[in-house]
């Protein structure tokens, strides 16, 4: 889908001048408020989070604006009955690996998908597609067996090796949309001009290459990042339990009663370094993801 | 969309003006090494994992450290022996998850898909705040969904209503809708709205001049144009709820028969170390979702080609 290369659709709503005041207003007073439902929709619950963090007794104070904000939830996180600072370095680790795995194996097979030509292509882009949708479970037990096997529960490689399963498809996903829209015959031209092929992949291919490159990284990591299920499975203590884990293992003082300002607060923490790579990255990681057509 | 992308290949020829036979096994050659990489890691970390659950499926659980072939004996278990209560309860709860979150997330996609493709002002903001609920983790949307939903919770108090969400079957199955369409529903309308940022402005304005109303418009126009990218987000969002565990996990943990496909495998296979009739689960799993992403792609596609030679 070249939804970036197609120019920014002609004004439609360019209406004659003539045309009433009153049908302006009842039809872009309509428009804000689905824009305004739109933002209110996506952001309030991550509003509520962020405010939940912030009061000191969430479950008593249920105000839209914490009364006397505190900060004593984000210390709880890091206290040492959460010690989130163990989990924030394993995620780090797991989902960089992860991606940077992905990625230096998944650039070979995007670049011959986005720009060779062989008999197979549509299949080999079939099958990477039903791999980017594979239903993890199917995996899981063997995947558990075999690290159990070797003793490696509780350590990084489960992880990040079983990540790869999903993470892999994804990168070449976006990366071969990324490739396919690239200007390659810039790297001729650069040869005419006298470029040796090392100048000319230096100096024209990689700039050009990066920005793609760096976008799919930025989705594959967060893909990595959010994964529960696997991480769940391979690990049983604080030294390689990523944050989605730890998050949904927080305990607090009782049993029985969750500490949701905790929880919230480990949720800020862990949701907030994201959402301003995607407010800074937002219109290239919508193109990776739309021209991929892959979730993260 | 894979198509696309193949065919794009095709008319882009490769790096050299000269495209004789000899170049294209070279060509073909490289590509082939190339994926190799590709093909050797995925066949280890998913084809072996996947022959591996069919051959401890086909096997008995070691009860004395011992394991036997059994045949299909876990199937029959799983569909109409012991298993049956607590598999059929899950299947039928993952299918109606299916049914009804997509339907929904459709919905309510393509509407913001809509007003998106009309915003020119806010649009960066409102894209910025789409990509929100996605970057989001679903372990942490769990959590936070959660939270919402207690009984004093923010979710009550905005509805001024007085429902125990997590302590019933339906309210929980509504409580996983929610927090589920909530996370991917703005997703969909991203995919939608790329698809109607292809429709070109002139083939409204010669609707317009031709006397079409804006209902014609979007129905004769818009959908038929937009259908495929639909599909796509239909297929996606239908694959991925099948095979739903995060969210259900965290919120409700299986309580008041709110086990999914997913969530009963995990526990059979890792909780209750039962690899064999764990593996049996997760392939009947794999088997449905490769059935229904099949039936649903070919119901879809063969009305996509009726709608067509019908305009």
């Amino acid at each position: 889908m070249a939804t970036t290369t197609a120019p920014p659709r002609p004004a439609v709503d360019a209406r004659p001048a003539s045309r009433p005041r009153r049908g302006w207003l009842r039809e872009n007073g309509l428009l804000l408020l689905g824009v305004a439902f739109i933002i209110i929709y996506c952001l309030a619950p991550f509003y509520w989070m962020i405010v939940s963090s912030l009061k000191a007794n969430p479950l008593l104070d249920q105000s839209l604006w914490p009364q006397d904000p505190t900060l004593v939830n984000y210390q709880e996180v890091f206290s040492g009955e959460n010690n989130f600072q163990y989990a924030l370095r394993n995620s780090v680790i797991i989902a960089g690996t992860t991606t940077i795995l992905a990625l230096l194996i998944g650039v070979f097979a995007a670049y011959a998908l986005a720009r060779l030509n062989f008999r197979s292509k549509k299949l080999v882009l079939g099958v990477i597609l039903a791999a980017a949708m594979f239903p993890l479970i199917a995996l899981l037990t063997p995947l558990f067996q075999l690290f159990s096997n070797l003793g490696w529960i509780d350590t990084y490689p489960p992880m990040i090796i079983s990540n790869i399963s999903f993470t892999l498809p994804l990168a070449i996903y976006v990366l071969t949309s990324f490739f396919s829209e690239m200007p390659w015959e810039l790297e001729m031209a650069a040869k005419v001009d006298g470029a040796t092929p090392g100048q000319a992949f230096r100096k024209v291919i990689i700039p050009l290459a990066a920005p793609g490159v760096f976008t799919s990284a930025i989705i594959v990591f967060i893909a990595a990042w959010n994964e529960f299920l696997i991480a769940y499975t391979m690990t049983q203590t604080l030294a390689a339990e990523p944050v989605t884990v730890a998050i949904a293992k927080f305990t607090g003082v009782s049993r029985f009663e969750q500490p949701f300002g905790t929880i919230m607060a480990a949720g800020v923490l862990v949701t907030i370094p994201l959402v301003i790579v995607v407010l800074i990255f937002q219109r290239r990681i919508v193109t990776g993801l739309t021209a991929g057509g892959v979730k993260g | 969309m894979a198509t696309e992308t193949v065919r794009r290949g095709r008319v882009r020829r490769g790096p050299g003006p000269a495209q004789t036979s000899e170049g294209a096994r070279a060509e073909a050659r490289l590509a082939f090494w190339l994926l190799i990489p590709t093909g050797i890691v995925l066949a280890v970390i998913i084809a072996y994992p996947v022959v591996r659950a069919i051959w401890l499926s086909l096997h008995s659980d070691a009860r004395f450290g011992t394991s036997r072939f059994v045949g299909l004996d876990n199937y029959i278990r799983a569909f109409t022996g012991t298993g049956a209560d607590a598999f059929w309860s899950a299947f039928v709860f993952t299918t109606q998850l299916t049914i009804v979150t997509v339907i929904l997330e459709l919905v309510i996609g393509f509407a913001m898909a809509l007003i998106m493709n009309k915003a020119f002002r806010g649009r960066g903001l409102v894209r910025a705040s789409v990509l929100v609920p996605w970057a989001i983790p679903t372990a942490v949307a769990a959590k936070l969904w959660e939270w919402n939903f207690t009984p004093d919770g923010v979710v009550n108090q905005v509805f001024n209503t007085n429902i125990l969400w997590t302590a019933s079957h339906w309210s929980s199955f509504w409580a996983i809708v929610i927090a589920d369409t909530w996370k991917t529903a703005p997703f969909i309308a991203l995919l939608v709205l790329a698809g109607l940022q292809i429709i070109p402005g002139e083939v409204y304005e010669a609707a317009k001049v031709d006397g079409a109303t804006a209902l014609q418009s979007f129905r004769r126009i818009t959908l038929p144009l937009v259908k495929s990218a639909v599909i796509v987000a239909l297929l996606f969002r239908m694959l991925d709820v099948l095979r739903i565990f995060d969210l259900p996990f965290i919120l409700t943990n299986g309580a008041n028969n709110t086990e999914t496909l997913s969530t009963i495998a995990y526990k059979e296979a890792i909780q209750q170390v039962h690899p064999s009739y764990g593996s049996t689960l997760s392939t009947i799993t794999f088997v449905y979702i490769i059935i229904a992403a099949f039936l649903v792609n070919s119901l879809a596609r063969a009305d996509v080609v009726k709608t067509a030679s019908r305009g």
